[in-house]
């Protein structure tokens, strides 16, 4: 977005590549203040959004791995050879 | 990531230097999920991404005496898991190095949207806007048994994705890694980085809209 004027209108087609960087804080202030006007005016947009923080919310609940039980044994056993050779 | 946990690993840390198994075991506990996740992605099954894991904490502890605490610990751990499990996946399965990887998932071209949901630009009204805009989520709630389906689907489009981003935005989004510990952790810069979890993010929000409405 560098090359933008800061007073032109942002289309939508360049909004969806730049929502990350303004998610991430990555935009300069006027870019960012560029993208919140064009977000005021344009459902969307703003859907478009809404979709990617229910997206990264959605990523947030999958499900989790552990470990073995044979793993976290050797790594107790592990654990208490590392700290008596310390002592 | 927040401050509170933070603090409660450098206590952690100063409790296992001190000899206590507990906190060990804790933080073991702890980055588990992260850490099997993110070495299951460079090796080939399960059973060798818990031996990295395992690797990982051995290495810790011969390491831990010269550990300064210039970066965080969980950053530091997470630096050996990603070499050791880089070093174990390419003996195991691949010889393409994950730069190389990386570079050409940023270079291959990419748009977040398919092209023709936009009008064209030069459109006299409205040039590059939509023509078929996003319809809101929220007006076709998800029903309870929907749920599962919905993770499935987005856990199967995670699996789908090109491999850096895969990993980008599993430690980003899935493992609540910061932008700077996870470009850290992977060899990328923090721009490189977002441009991955930019196409990640996008290819998954596609998949929702795809189970969304068909």
């Amino acid at each position: 977005m560098a090359e933008r004027r800061e007073d032109e209108e942002i289309a939508c087609r360049e909004f969806v590549e730049v929502i990350t960087d303004y998610l991430e804080g990555a935009l300069s202030d006027g870019e960012a203040r560029a993208l919140e006007e064009h977000l005021q005016t344009c459902p969307g947009c703003e859907t478009y959004l809404a979709q990617m923080r229910e997206t990264i919310a959605r990523m947030g609940s999958l499900p989790r791995e552990e470990l073995s039980d044979a793993t976290r044994g050797v790594l107790r056993d592990a654990f208490r050879s590392w700290s008596s050779r310390r002592e | 990531m927040n401050v509170a946990a933070h603090d409660s690993d450098t206590e952690l840390l100063r409790r296992l230097r001190a000899g206590e198994e507990h906190a060990f075991v804790t933080l073991v506990d702890r980055y588990a999920a992260s850490m099997l996740r993110i070495a299951r992605m460079y090796v080939p099954s399960h059973a060798v991404a818990e031996e990295v894991v395992q690797e990982t904490w051995l290495g810790v502890l011969r390491g831990i005496d010269g550990f300064e605490e210039r970066s965080s610990l969980r950053t530091w751990v997470f630096r050996i898991l990603v070499n050791r499990a880089r070093t174990r996946g390419e003996r195991e399965r691949r010889t393409v190095p994950f730069a190389t990887l990386a570079q050409d998932e940023l270079d291959a071209p990419f748009t977040a949207v398919d092209a023709d949901r936009f009008l064209p630009a030069d459109h006299d009204r409205w040039p590059g806007h939509w023509a078929l805009p996003p319809e809101r989520w929220d007006d076709s709630p998800v029903r309870h048994l929907d749920v599962m389906h919905l993770r499935t689907r987005l856990a199967d489009a995670v699996a789908a994705l090109p491999e850096t981003q895969r990993l980008v935005v599993t430690m980003r989004d899935l493992e609540g890694f910061d932008a700077a510990e996870t470009a850290a952790a992977l060899g990328l810069s923090e721009g490189n980085q977002r441009v991955l979890l930019h196409r990640a993010r996008s290819r998954l929000r596609k998949e929702l809209e795809e189970v969304r409405h068909g």
